[in-house]
């Protein structure tokens, strides 16, 4: 990092075991590009959404161009570019779970919550996304993921149980799984 | 009963998910074999297995190791795991259920390609599919089933676990290695062909997870012991996700070419009570639509293509009487429109005005003139555009505008969705 400039007074963008998962990442592949993904991953976790300063850090880690970083982090749907609310709802629409009844949870957990498709309630604790690539749980539709972790066979309900249990900071137990 | 078991027979078993269940059924003696025979010997078991891609083209898997140029090196292998196809889960149930299968279906290609990095490239969605396998991935570092000499021989391969970010057109081959080289994912222009010129410029195979996971069973057990549970044109056996109107939805391994879709859809319980067969999409969001018709025919390559459709990745999605085909087609597309990926005009632009129009007619408010102009728009995308997402994009609303139009012009300015006003608003 520079050591002068206007920046150098501010705290550093990212956590030391941050960046020592760019490193990892960078060893592992042949072309340092690579690890792009997986750095944006990182930094995701770490500050909730990708900052321009986390973007510009990962570019010098990386040794990349700040524009050859930026161009993946706003190609790809799963990375934030803004704060959203704590908790991420995802409700697929598409085909098998639009037969199922994912309008009508999608309604429901707009009631529920307070904000319409898309919105982030008002303290900041989820946000309702309903248009999702199809999320691979056709077997269990209708279906939401929480923070990427899928609930399968949701009526009203069981969507209730689910946003119950994750405001309450309970661990989240068995997850749903795929039937075979 | 048509199910077989191949990729499922150890499902279930205790530990399997883990590295000494999956030993005590069996796991890691086709990669043991595999070692012995040599990558030639494994080539030849592929090519009489007569396995064929199921990701969705079908490509016959040897006759695809065989264009890899000889002599040149370093050469990659990709898993692609990013599985997207709206209706397709069965390569998350092979993950979740047998994460060491896919591992060693990966190492066995990795030898006979003789391939030094192996890349597994799993969607960003799949976050606890992801977890498992990178458990299942560090036990087979420990056990020197991948790494830098594999069951302490000459050769070695690194496998690495790469995680998407959220988007359906890294499913695309070319789109996957621009996604892995650390680029956006928008897919190249062939030739040059990946077995040419791939990954960082370099001769690449890429393979769905369920194609690797067979070659197992393949290695041990012969290319044609595997074929035979097929029929000539199809052999094999294959991982059906259906979805949709039935009973019970889920996953189904069936014999290729001797199982008919009526048969696969009464092991998933058959069309919920009270309720009647209208159409089924027989290959994930991508194919065209089939009727009542279509259900005896054979799951069978050439059968579904000759009726104008596809088995795709393997999904079957049924509806019944209740569905509106105009609804359906509507979230096919708005699902297209969300993930082309821009690079090219008639995908970019079409997928935008198919939405547009579908909306309106589902909505009731579209004229007969404007889904006159719906064919025009179709015919300027299929085939046309740069990639398969923008002419797929077409195939469902269009077969089924050709298979039921009095559904599609009953919407023009009928100001509601006629199918769902006769059914009472019930929907």
């Amino acid at each position: 990092m520079a050591d002068s400039g206007p920046g150098a007074a501010e705290a550093p963008p990212l956590g030391r075991e941050t960046l020592a998962r760019i490193r990892r990442s960078k060893q592992l592949y042949p072309w340092a590009s690579s690890a792009i993904l997986p750095s944006l991953w990182a930094v995701q976790e770490e500050l909730g959404y990708l900052t321009p300063a986390a973007l510009l850090a990962v570019a010098e880690e990386l040794g990349l161009e700040p524009s050859e970083v930026e161009a993946v982090a706003t190609f790809y749907s799963m990375y934030f570019r803004h704060r959203a609310g704590e908790h991420l709802i995802q409700v697929c629409r598409n085909v098998s779970c639009g037969l199922r009844g994912a309008d009508e949870l999608l309604r429901h957990l707009e009631r529920a919550l307070g904000v319409e498709d898309g919105g982030t309630t008002e303290d900041g604790a989820f946000t309702l996304e309903g248009t999702v690539e199809c999320l691979g749980a056709c077997g269990g539709a209708p279906m939401m993921q929480v923070d990427r972790i899928s609930y399968e066979n949701l009526d009203a309900a069981a969507a209730d149980a689910v946003l119950e249990q994750v405001r309450s900071g309970a661990p989240r137990g068995r997850r749903s799984r795929a039937r075979a | 009963m048509p199910e077989v078991k191949v990729l499922t027979r150890h499902f279930g078993a205790p530990g399997v998910t883990g590295l000494e269940g999956y030993r005590r059924v069996g796991g890691y003696r086709g990669l043991e074999k595999a070692l012995r025979v040599g990558p030639e010997a494994v080539a030849a078991e592929v090519k009489a297995s007569g396995l064929r891609g199921r990701g969705g083209a079908a490509f016959p898997t040897a006759t695809k190791w065989s264009f890899l140029p000889q002599g040149v090196f370093p050469r990659y292998l990709c898993v692609n795991a990013d599985e997207s196809e709206p209706g397709c889960f069965k390569d998350r149930v092979l993950l979740e259920e047998m994460p060491h299968q896919l591992i060693e279906g990966a190492m066995i290609a990795a030898f006979a390609l003789q391939v030094s990095h192996a890349f597994i490239y799993i969607r960003g969605e799949y976050r606890r599919q992801r977890e498992l396998l990178e458990r299942a991935v560090r036990e087979a570092y420990s056990a020197h089933l991948c790494g830098p000499s594999v069951l302490g021989g000459e050769w070695g391969c690194e496998l690495i676990v790469h995680g998407g970010a959220g988007a359906y057109i890294c499913g695309e081959e070319t789109a996957l290695l621009d996604s892995l080289e650390g680029r956006r994912g928008q897919p190249r222009l062939k030739p040059p062909f990946p077995a040419v010129k791939g990954l960082y410029g370099q001769p690449t195979v890429v393979n769905n997870v369920e194609t690797l996971s067979n070659l197992p069973y393949i290695v041990v057990e012969g290319g044609a012991a595997y074929a035979a549970l097929g029929t000539e044109g199809s052999p094999g056996s294959r991982l059906f996700c259906v979805s949709g109107h039935v009973q019970s939805p889920g996953t189904f391994e069936v014999a290729m070419g001797k199982t008919t879709f009526r048969e696969l859809i009464e092991l998933a319980g058959g069309v919920r009570p009270g309720h009647h067969f209208k159409a089924m999409q027989p290959g994930g969001g991508s194919m065209q639509i089939l009727g009542p018709q279509h259900l005896d025919l054979a799951l069978d390559f050439k059968a579904v293509s000759d009726a104008g459709s596809s088995l795709g990745a393997g999904a079957l999605v049924v509806m019944d009487e209740t569905t509106c085909l105009v609804d359906v087609s509507m979230r096919l597309v708005d699902f297209y429109r969300h993930e082309s990926c821009g690079k090219c005009v008639p995908c970019r632009e079409g997928t935008y005005f198919e939405s547009e129009l579908m909306h309106r007619l589902e909505a009731g408010l579209a004229t007969e003139a404007e889904l006159g102009t719906l064919p025009d728009v179709c015919r300027a995308m299929d085939g046309r555009c740069f990639c398969p997402l923008g002419d797929t994009a077409t195939w469902f609303v269009m077969s089924a505008y050709r298979m039921f139009p009095e559904e599609f012009h009953s919407h023009c300015g009928a100001g509601a969705c006629p199918v769902r006003s006769a059914l009472g608003a019930a929907a």
